[in-house]
């Protein structure tokens, strides 16, 4: 179960957005560039970001570029799943491969900033503490799931050898 | 049932008959990293312990920051040159060009798996090859294991019919389909082109438009590979590598769209998002001032973009307070600009000729705006702070218009001088 509280963004929030390109040098040293982490969206949100928080954005999140170091340096940040109403296809991807949770929810305009929200990644469950509202997801699949569950890919094949089962 | 060339190419890799949705286990052709994402790859590569590199092609670029302007880049890149010697992996150092540019040029073939970290990796698809960008961490697994998990995507068809006017080329088609489909319309799907000006349209037009597929979100930008394909390679020195490859005529789509051609116009992407687009002729009557012009990238740096825009400014001059960047997309397209003397004209004009590579357009170096500063570039993307400066303004355009609104200084439509 995952229970934290929600930082708000627009739609189409791009990489560049997250992580700069102005910090390129910084992308070998992660814990720095999550200073700026989603900097030109939210100017203060790095500083202000505390662990266990939520992202809930409109559609399209995480646009643009293949850097992978934009969902990482949202994990090392603190955030503990985003929710989307949609996402790019490239960063989807990089967050299941980072071990950072990503959902899908329609209804992303009825949850506000400072909201508190209880996730249930495996039963597609999200409850919006702060308003009492309950909402149904569809459940992330089974096969990312499973690389979710072991903080991500690398951990996933370190352990298991090989991808999980379609 | 007949297959679009996304499940084509799939079926090929898996080694049985697989279909749009499925998720499957594929081997690669082709795999890369460049400076901004391999240093990342080469980390996670040696974290999950791989000992070789199995893909048959592997290959690391540094484009991104090149030369390097600083030392921890020069740390990365260093990092990425010890990684190639060791694992026999080839580097294309500073000088080379970038990335889907030189795979296009050198590599890639029709039916070939591409995958690339970095985003623009769907420029293959000009070469009727599956290219698609991918994390640093997938990548290392493809470096490692030659394979990795992919779902079949259902494929958009884009039919584009009929013959472009004068002074209307393929960066107007691909933002016409930005417009249409918004910068969502193809997410998890692919692209695939189809019509009579697609047939007629060489494979450096078609590397534009696969180029800027992830532009709407699409995993890869398809185009069949045909005689045209053939005259490519064939001038690239690899004829051996072609082979034809089209979707089957009863292959199943999403859905369609159609585009002619023939009433198409000159069009621009305003700020700060690729499907913002506008027509040319009436942003014109707005008389948007212009600092720089950069002509270059993997989009529009080829030789005849050059060509294009150097016809325009060699008429009309270079208007004084524009700075012109010009970009060649990599050592071949700067040689060939070299003995065409396309780039002697170009300093001549007042240009700034930067080295192959991707220049100002990653927002590093070689042409970072000032706060307020406008840009119209031939780049893929105008993303805020995209360029270095998020208190700046990204325009985007062919090399015509972009060379026109060198002519004046603000945004202006080539028509009137070609």
């Amino acid at each position: 179960m995952i229970r934290g509280r929600v930082w708000k963004f627009g739609d189409n929030i791009s990489t560049d957005h997250i992580a700069p390109g102005r910090y390129f040098h910084l992308r070998n040293n992660l814990e720095e560039l999550a200073k700026h982490v989603l900097e030109d969206a939210m100017e203060d949100f790095a500083k202000k970001v505390q662990k266990g928080d939520i992202i809930v954005a409109g559609k399209n999140f995480g646009l643009g570029s293949s850097r992978e170091h934009a969902a990482r340096i949202i994990k090392i940040a603190g955030v503990s799943c985003i929710v989307a109403k949609s996402f790019a296809r490239i960063f989807y991807r990089n967050a299941i491969n980072v071990g950072l949770p990503v959902i899908e929810l329609k209804e992303v305009d009825e949850i506000n900033q400072g909201d508190e929200l209880e996730i249930d990644l495996e039963n597609g469950v999200l409850k919006n503490l702060t308003t009492g509202k309950e909402y149904r997801f569809t459940p992330i699949p089974k096969f990312l799931l499973e690389i979710l569950k072991e903080d991500g890919i690398v951990n996933y094949l370190k352990k298991h050898g090989s991808f999980p089962k379609v | 049932m007949g297959k679009t060339l996304a499940e084509k190419i799939f079926s090929e890799h898996t080694g049985r008959d697989v279909k749009a949705g499925e998720i499957v286990l594929a081997r690669v052709d082709i795999a890369m990293a460049q400076d901004g994402t391999g240093p990342l790859m080469i980390n996670e590569f040696r974290e999950l312990g791989f000992k070789e590199v199995k893909v048959p092609k592997a290959f690391l670029f540094i484009d991104h920051a090149s030369p390097s302007p600083r030392k921890e880049l020069s740390n990365s890149q260093k990092m990425m040159r010890e990684f190639g010697k060791e694992m026999g992996v080839k580097v294309f150092d500073a000088g080379d060009g970038i990335s889907h540019q030189i795979l296009a040029e050198k590599y890639v073939k029709p039916g070939d798996l591409v995958a690339g970290a970095d985003s623009h990796t769907c420029t293959a698809g000009g070469l009727g090859a599956f290219g698609t960008g991918m994390g640093s961490t997938d990548v290392a697994i493809i470096f490692g294991l030659g394979q990795n998990w992919f779902k079949v995507p259902e494929s958009i068809k884009v039919v584009v019919n009929g013959k472009l006017q004068d002074g209307v080329y393929a960066k107007d088609i691909i933002l016409e389909i930005a417009r249409i489909l918004g910068s969502d319309g193809a997410t998890y799907k692919a692209l695939e082109f189809h019509g009579s000006c697609i047939e007629n349209m060489n494979v450096e037009d078609r590397l534009t438009i696969s180029n800027m597929a992830v532009e709407v979100g699409a995993k890869a930008g398809l185009m069949p590979s045909d005689e045209k394909t053939r005259e490519f390679l064939k001038k690239m020195g690899r004829e051996e590598d072609f082979r034809e490859l089209k979707a089957d005529p009863d292959a199943v789509y999403e859905t369609e769209i159609e585009i002619d051609a023939t009433t198409l116009e000159p069009l621009v992407s305003l700020p700060h998002y690729v499907d913002n687009v506008r027509k040319v002729s009436e942003v014109e009557k707005e008389k948007i001032k212009i600092d720089q012009v950069f002509i270059g990238t993997c989009t529009n740096g080829r030789l005849q973009d050059l060509e294009i825009a150097l016809k325009i400014l060699e008429k009309h001059g270079k208007h004084p307070d524009v700075r012109l960047i010009v970009g060649p997309a990599s050592r071949k397209v700067y040689m060939d600009a070299l003995e065409k003397g396309i780039i002697k004209k170009f300093v001549e004009l007042g240009a700034a000729v930067i080295p192959p590579g991707c220049g100002p357009c990653v927002g590093i170096h070689m042409g970072v705006l000032g706060d307020g500063e406008r840009v119209l570039s031939t780049q893929n993307r105008n993303f805020k702070g995209r360029m270095g400066n998020p208190n700046a303004e990204i325009y985007l355009a062919s090399p015509a218009t972009a060379a026109a609104t060198a002519v004046t200084g603000y945004i202006t439509d080539p028509r009137r001088f070609i």
